[in-house]
């Protein structure tokens, strides 16, 4: 073989083992819960092999679905807003500090790394009947009864920001750091007050870091059924509690596969959409 | 306008003070609590005591999901640290045709939300008699951890320059020899960064890990879950402490480790 041939099929041999993992374990699998979906799962227990229309037909048409759906879709664009409104005001002082911003970055980094299941119950000890709030407002005399926090759609969101803030301060700041300073001041000097420069300049080029963060946050937060399941009460249940419903608990695995192609539908569209505009670079800058 | 700029600043400040409080209560009162010496796990703190810790060394079920956590968490990190490090190599190292579909194609598995991914992993590989089992949970955890372990080594690879490689080949080392003596080392800080951040990661699994999981096998995250359903014992809380230590301690440390690696074979 010739020298030029050996060093064209190396990147090749290099990449084939990861190729084949992400084909064998995403690409055909999905490729899979297509088909399954349109199987049916008999009373049994066996599944019915052939084109039925009819699990299709339940996730699309029973408002069950469609309700829980967009709950969901809800859920994830206040979690998204919440983070954008608390987020970008600490990545843009992360951003523009005079001390070391790496500590700072690191230090809001931290919780990142903590385990989510910890941090999600890590509200029960804050919010739960016998919690630090409701402790402290009976020390102070405000309430006789501790009062039941828990367990509503509030705390579902209030768990899913805490989770997924990290992730929109990491986007603006990432490219809040990479917009040159000097054209602020360069505003400045051609009379923009600071907030109409901030307003004018700096915000419009932090958009992209904004939507990055903003597309990891709500897809992420659209996902999720542990949140939910530890925060939220039994009408608190997102579409990907249905998704575990369907397949851990009823055990009806076409329908399960529906219901996941559902979720992989829209949240895919947004991802599509996103790439469309903005492209994957951004949010690999992002996590990289 | 000077007055109005750091009112605004300041602003900011005391806004990014109240968003680090709020990421960090939480975790403060999971630690504070650990140490509860009252038997109920809540407030009021009654005193200072180890005993949860004691108590979580002792219990059986934790120890055991411990040990899995930890065993999946290195098998997972070895697997998707070398599929990585060879896919991340090829991207840097060479021309690629269609080399920005096939990050694409790599990254896919976080572009997938993972409920779906898992639902996907279980149908098909149980359509293949592997049904839910520590091989079907480490595929899974491989699968979806290759992605970060990708970028981070890409990142980090970028920064090696290729001048080192050809100055040892042309100094008579063979390809083999300069892998090996030469990017390996070089390359170390990278791959220990993308295996701590594949071990972190699925060290922390809940989402995937309870559609793979078999019946009777626990990781950490999942004992967790499974004793929040009676309600939150100071056991928990105890765990939570060992578990922020681990994955705080453990990034900290890597980072300090590769950091002095890498400033020694750059001095």
């Amino acid at each position: 073989m010739s020298v030029e041939a050996r060093e064209a099929r190396q990147p090749w041999i290099l990449l084939s083992p990861a190729l084949t993992a992400v084909a064998l374990l995403l690409f055909v699998p999905l490729i899979f819960i297509v088909i399954y979906s349109f199987w049916l799962r008999t009373a049994t227990g066996a599944d019915e092999v052939g084109f039925f229309l009819d699990n299709w037909q339940e996730a699309l048409s029973d408002a069950f679905y469609r309700d829980i759906l967009l709950n969901t879709l809800k859920i994830a664009a206040i979690t998204t807003f919440v983070c954008a409104v608390m987020g970008y005001p600490a990545a843009y002082f992360i951003a523009r500090a005079k001390g070391n911003k790496v500590i700072l970055l690191l230090l809001l980094m931290l919780p990142f790394w903590i385990s989510y299941i910890i941090r999600t119950m890590s509200w029960i000890n804050i919010l739960g009947v016998s919690g630090a709030l409701n402790s402290a407002l009976i020390w102070l005399g405000l309430i006789d009864d501790p009062i039941q926090m828990l367990y509503n759609e509030t705390t579902v969101i209030l768990g899913l920001v805490h989770f997924l803030l990290p992730f929109m301060v990491l986007n603006v700041f990432v490219s809040l750091d990479g917009i040159d300073t000097n054209l602020e001041d360069a505003a400045n000097s051609l009379g923009a007050t600071r907030w109409q420069a901030f307003l004018q300049v700096t915000l419009p080029l932090s958009l992209p870091g904004l939507a990055a963060g903003g597309l990891l946050c709500f897809v992420l937060g659209a996902g999720t059924y542990i949140t939910p399941l530890v925060l939220g009460g039994p009408s608190d249940a997102m579409f990907a509690n249905l998704v575990f419903e369907a397949i851990i608990t009823q055990l009806n695995w076409p329908l399960g596969s529906a219901l996941s192609l559902m979720l992989l539908a829209v949240l895919g569209a947004l991802v599509l959409i996103y790439n469309r505009y903005l492209g994957m670079a951004q949010l690999m800058k992002g996590l990289g | 306008m000077r007055e109005g700029a750091s009112i605004g600043w300041n602003l900011v400040r005391a806004w990014t003070v109240l968003v680090y409080i709020f990421m960090f209560l939480p975790v403060a009162v999971v630690v504070l609590l650990s140490f509860n010496a009252s038997q109920f796990g809540s407030f009021p703190m009654t005193g200072f005591s180890f005993r949860w810790f004691v108590e979580l060394a002792q219990n059986d079920a934790i120890l055991r999901a411990f040990r899995t956590s930890v065993v999946l968490g290195l098998l997972t990190a070895t697997i998707s640290t070398t599929l990585g490090v060879l896919a991340s190599l090829a991207l840097v190292r060479y021309r690629v045709p269609g080399a920005n579909m096939i990050s694409t194609l790599l990254i896919a598995p976080i572009l997938v939300p993972e409920v779906v991914l898992a639902v996907a992993l279980l149908l098909f590989l149980n359509f293949l008699q592997i049904n839910k089992s520590f091989t079907l949970l480490l595929l899974g955890h491989v699968i979806f951890t290759l992605p970060f372990v990708i970028l981070v080594v890409q990142a980090r690879l970028v920064s090696i320059k290729r001048d080192v490689e050809e100055a040892a080949m042309s100094l008579g080392a063979s390809p083999r020899q300069t892998f090996f003596q030469v990017t390996l080392p070089l390359m170390l800080p990278a791959v220990l960064a993308g295996a701590l951040f594949a071990f972190t990661i699925s060290f922390d699994d809940i989402t995937g890990t309870l559609f793979w999981k078999p019946g009777g096998v626990e990781t950490v995250p999942t004992q967790i879950f499974a004793m929040l359903r009676n309600s939150i014992s100071p056991e928990i809380n105890a765990l939570g402490t060992v578990m922020i230590l681990m994955t705080v301690g453990l990034p900290l440390l890597g980072l300090a480790l590769a950091r002095k690696l890498s400033t020694k074979s750059g001095g």
